[in-house]
């Protein structure tokens, strides 16, 4: 408990440099709202037009000003206002992010499903051709763009099959289950694919380390049959690089699919950040950046508390 | 009469092409209900591959069987074949009828599991307990290998342990369910002595309770002399010798047997020490290393932020000097803090208080700046393996700010034709050299820099004992040839015997008895001296029985500020000295 107050209390700082980052890294991007905005026709403003525009976006001021601004904002909980949206910032994001978070879980389910039976069936096969064929299989799933996946998954249903991936208005899951979960299940595959690849291949790695452990052959010194010693002895001892490795992923997955978004046409976080940036939304960046990193943090929280679940060896906070 | 377990003619290999890599050739024994039977042998001779053939744990273990035949006794006096058993028939085989102990009690448990579920699993699994049932039962099994307070302990995890009691527990679950045979493989090689006579007088008392049969593979000849009623003695698998224990030890017949118990140090109580000391013969010579008042303390914390609440008392107090020539042993249990020492000696670990001062030997105008070298236990951790022999030896040079010269060559060259290594080795890897090879490279990388201190830490713990021979013989040469001082942390009696001038035993964080081999080994002053001498197994003490001593080596963890009393001595003889006990 006092691990984890002291672990929530470094969260602000993390943030306060992230927030740095992002807003010196949007800066320096060449062009400001207006031109964004207005494109070409930005040249044909008046300097008082300009000035006005400028004022009415807060981008008149010096860089420190505008960034004492915007943190005081956060600290009474207001990101600002999106300059594309026309409404605040925290309402954009969080309108996305069930979405993003939703199709992150379940690419995360089919990966743990798909990846750590394939890593467990290849380490108990090692060097068995079922294993290289795993291993194959897993190669070919890690070094597949994603853009390559989702269309080859697209293309074959309508040209095989005569299905088409469910596209149109997305449908909240506590709208309309059914179609929600069929709008989301070709996308989570396709990202899942890629992540059942790489668990698939550190759950191997580390199934095949532990096969080797003094205590598996004392487990089948006492008469443990097969299945026992895979599962009750050896298994709870892999699932650390295991836990680590989807911690990575799936913090990743919640700062949105840009590439899956687009072929599916989904309206996750990633593809509106790539809006927001394009169209120097600086308040919608800044906001779905510092979410993002929030998010990322929290994650790693569940990854170390995961860890002491799983191994009574680590404490947590002690030297 | 049948016997329990019959063994003949076992073929064993590893690889793709078993046939071609045997490691166990032939092997061919019997065992009677009751009996135990040790197999001794040096690493590589295939004692523990046969252990393992005989539950067919081999299987896993990258191992085949090639022939040969293994057959069990059950109860109902049928016979079992080993070899030709299916594997679920074996699963009921292994732990019922065979249980079985290993090397390292540490890592022989599963880390994730608490040692009660780990005990209750081996009744599940062949007695069908569950739930309170199997929870009793494991209580049992703990009483039964003597852990006090074992209701509490079912609940720890293995990390919570110490070693010994590991293998206690280790010993639980092999007996759980009585089996008929128990093979024990170097169950207490990890272990320190004091702990080692502990398990080896429960596995007698246990012996005797249950009239088990065991095998127990050890390369200590010494050890087996108190258990074992049959010795089979094992060379490059092959039994090169079997037959009763007296029959072996007073008259062993074959030549390694007699190779394998005259290279085994025998301990001999202080009779066997060396000889050519400096300080007897009244040599006033300047102290290569004198060290006063050494404290080593690790603070604990109990968080991040707050202060210190307590310390770790590694190394309370200890003072001692080290002539030129002269070798101090300091002997010690694991956590005693004789590493600790060494570690503080060459600046590896920070000293919290205290001095020392290295006497630069007067005898060498190329005294180098760093007159103390170490020398680890393990000489397989101890090299980079992706460096040549070459880059190692020059590393400590480079490490000083030298550069590596013609003579800087010709000074590996030298070294290493005098730690007897072949003459090609400056272009070689390490992997390419067996154990008691890389433990020369060690001593030749340790003299690169021309020391006058050497540190050796276990640096002969990890060896076969006939490399150990000779790698100590090495060691007294090269001691009289440089005038080296040797700082020699060991737990082993027999090898300090061989090569200590002066022992300095090391009890908690400080030294409680101190003086010349001879006089501290025959006649021990200090009660902890005396236990750690008594806990030495020898073939002369073949007969005698060991008390079961439950006791634990008293925590080291001290309040903050805590200083102990001021060490009160009392002088036995001119070289001798002891620690008043209260």
């Amino acid at each position: 408990m006092n691990y984890l107050m002291r672990r929530l209390a470094t969260f602000p700082l993390v943030l306060l440099g992230v927030s740095i980052l992002v807003f010196v890294a949007i800066r320096m991007v060449p062009g400001d709202s207006i031109t964004a905005m207005l494109g070409t026709e930005a040249g044909l403003l008046t300097p008082a037009q300009r000035d006005s525009l400028a004022a009415y976006f807060g981008i008149d001021q010096p860089w420190f000003v505008q960034y004492w601004r915007w943190i005081g904002g956060i600290l009474h909980g207001n990101l600002g206002i999106s300059v594309t949206y026309g409404r605040p910032v925290l309402d954009v994001i969080l309108e996305r992010f069930p979405l993003t978070l939703e199709l992150a879980i379940l690419s995360m389910i089919i990966a743990l499903a798909v990846g750590m039976p394939a890593g467990i069936f290849a380490a108990t096969h090692n060097e068995k051709l079922s294993d290289l064929g795993v291993r194959i299989v897993a190669m070919i799933g890690q070094s597949t763009p994603s853009f390559v996946l989702g269309l080859l998954i697209i293309y074959t249903l309508s040209a095989g099959f005569g299905v088409l991936p469910a596209m149109g208005e997305f449908a909240p899951l506590w709208q309309d289950p059914l179609r929600n979960l069929s709008q989301l299940i070709l996308p989570a595959i396709t990202l899942g694919f890629a992540f059942a690849a790489s668990v698939t291949r550190i759950s191997r790695s580390a199934m095949l380390d532990v096969l080797s452990d003094d205590y598996v052959r004392t487990a089948r010194s006492k008469g443990a049959s097969a299945r026992s010693v895979i599962w009750r002895h050896a298994l709870p001892n892999a699932l650390i690089p295991v836990v680590t490795l989807s911690g990575i992923e799936f913090g990743y997955l919640l700062g949105g699919a840009v590439i899956v978004e687009q072929i599916y046409a989904l309206p996750g976080l990633g593809r509106m950040v790539l809006d927001a940036i394009q169209q120097r939304d600086y308040a919608l960046v800044q906001g779905s950046v510092l979410f993002i990193a929030f998010n990322f943090m929290i994650v790693n929280l569940l990854v170390d508390l995961a860890y002491v679940a799983l191994d009574p060896r680590i404490r947590l906070g002690e030297q | 009469m049948t016997p329990l377990l019959s063994v003949s003619d076992l073929r064993v290999g590893f690889g793709r092409n078993p046939q071609a890599n045997e490691v166990v050739r032939g092997v061919s024994f019997d065992l009677a209900d009751g009996e135990t039977l040790a197999i001794v042998g040096e690493s590589g001779s295939g004692k523990s591959v046969t252990a393992l053939s005989i539950n067919r744990l081999i299987d896993f273990g990258g191992g085949r069987i090639t022939g040969g035949a293994i057959k069990l006794k059950l109860a109902d006096g049928s016979l079992f074949d080993l070899m030709t058993a299916s594997e679920p028939q074996l699963t009921g085989i292994r732990g019922a009828e065979i249980g079985m102990i290993f090397q390292e009690p540490m890592t022989s448990l599963n880390p994730v599991l608490t040692i009660g579920r780990q005990i209750e699993e081996s009744f599940q699994l062949h007695r069908g307990l569950t739930g309170r049932q199997a929870t009793a039962a494991a209580r049992d099994a703990l009483d039964r290998v003597r852990i006090p307070d074992a209701a509490r302990r079912l609940k720890y995890t293995p990390n919570q342990l110490s070693g010994g009691m590991l293998q206690r527990v280790m010993i639980a679950i092999a007996l759980a369910c009585n089996p008929r045979l128990l093979i024990a493989d170097e169950p207490t090689t990890a272990l320190d002595v004091t702990v080692q006579a502990q398990i080896m007088a429960l596995l007698a008392e246990l012996k005797r309770e249950t009239g088990m049969s065991m095998i127990f593979i050890t390369h200590d000849i010494g050890l087996v002399a108190g258990i074992a009623d049959k010795v089979m003695v094992m060379q490059n698998g092959q039994a090169v010798e079997q037959g009763e224990l007296n029959q072996i030890l007073d008259n062993p017949q074959h030549p390694y047997t007699q190779h394998l118990l005259h290279a085994v140090p025998h301990f001999a109580n202080g009779s066997a020490t060396r000889s050519d000391g400096r300080r007897d013969k009244g040599a006033s010579t300047e102290p290569a290393l004198k060290v006063d008042g050494l404290v080593v303390r690790f603070p604990l914390k109990s968080s991040f932020f707050s202060r210190a609440t307590g310390a770790v008392h590694a190394v309370d107090g200890v003072d001692f000097d080290l002539m030129p020539g002269e070798t101090l042993a300091i002997v010690g249990e694991s956590g005693s803090g004789k590493s600790t020492t060494a570690r503080a000696v060459l600046g590896l670990v920070r000293s919290t208080r205290g001095s020392f001062s290295v006497g630069v030997r007067k005898a060498s105008a190329e005294q180098s700046a760093l007159p103390v070298q170490m020398v680890f236990q393990n000489p397989y951790a101890s090299l980079n393996p992706r460096l040549s022999i070459e880059s190692i030896l020059a590393e400590p040079v480079i490490a000083t700010g030298g550069r590596v010269k013609a003579e800087t060559r010709a000074r590996m060259v030298s070294l290493l034709e005098r730690v007897g290594l072949p003459k090609n080795s400056l272009e070689r890897y390490p992997h390419e050299f067996s154990g008691g090879q890389r433990q020369r490279l060690c001593i030749a990388r340790a003299l690169m820099l021309n020391p006058s201190v050497v540190v050796l830490d276990e640096a002969v713990s990890a060896l076969d004992v006939s490399v150990q021979a000779k790698v100590l013989e090495l060691l007294v040469d090269l001691q009289r040839e440089f005038g080296l001082a040797y700082l020699f942390i060991s737990h082993d009696m027999a090898v300090v015997e061989r090569i200590a001038h002066r022992i300095a035993v090391i009890y908690a964080g400080q030294i409680v008895e101190i003086g010349d081999a001879t006089s501290v080994l025959s006649k021990p002053k200090h009660s902890y001296t005396k236990k750690l001498i008594a806990a030495v197994p020898t073939i002369d003490r073949r007969h005698e029985h060991f008390e079961l001593d439950t006791r634990q080596v008293p925590s080291l963890v001290r309040p903050q500020g805590f200083e102990p009393a001021p060490a009160r001595w009392e002088q036995f003889g001119p070289d001798h000295r002891a620690r008043a006990e209260a």
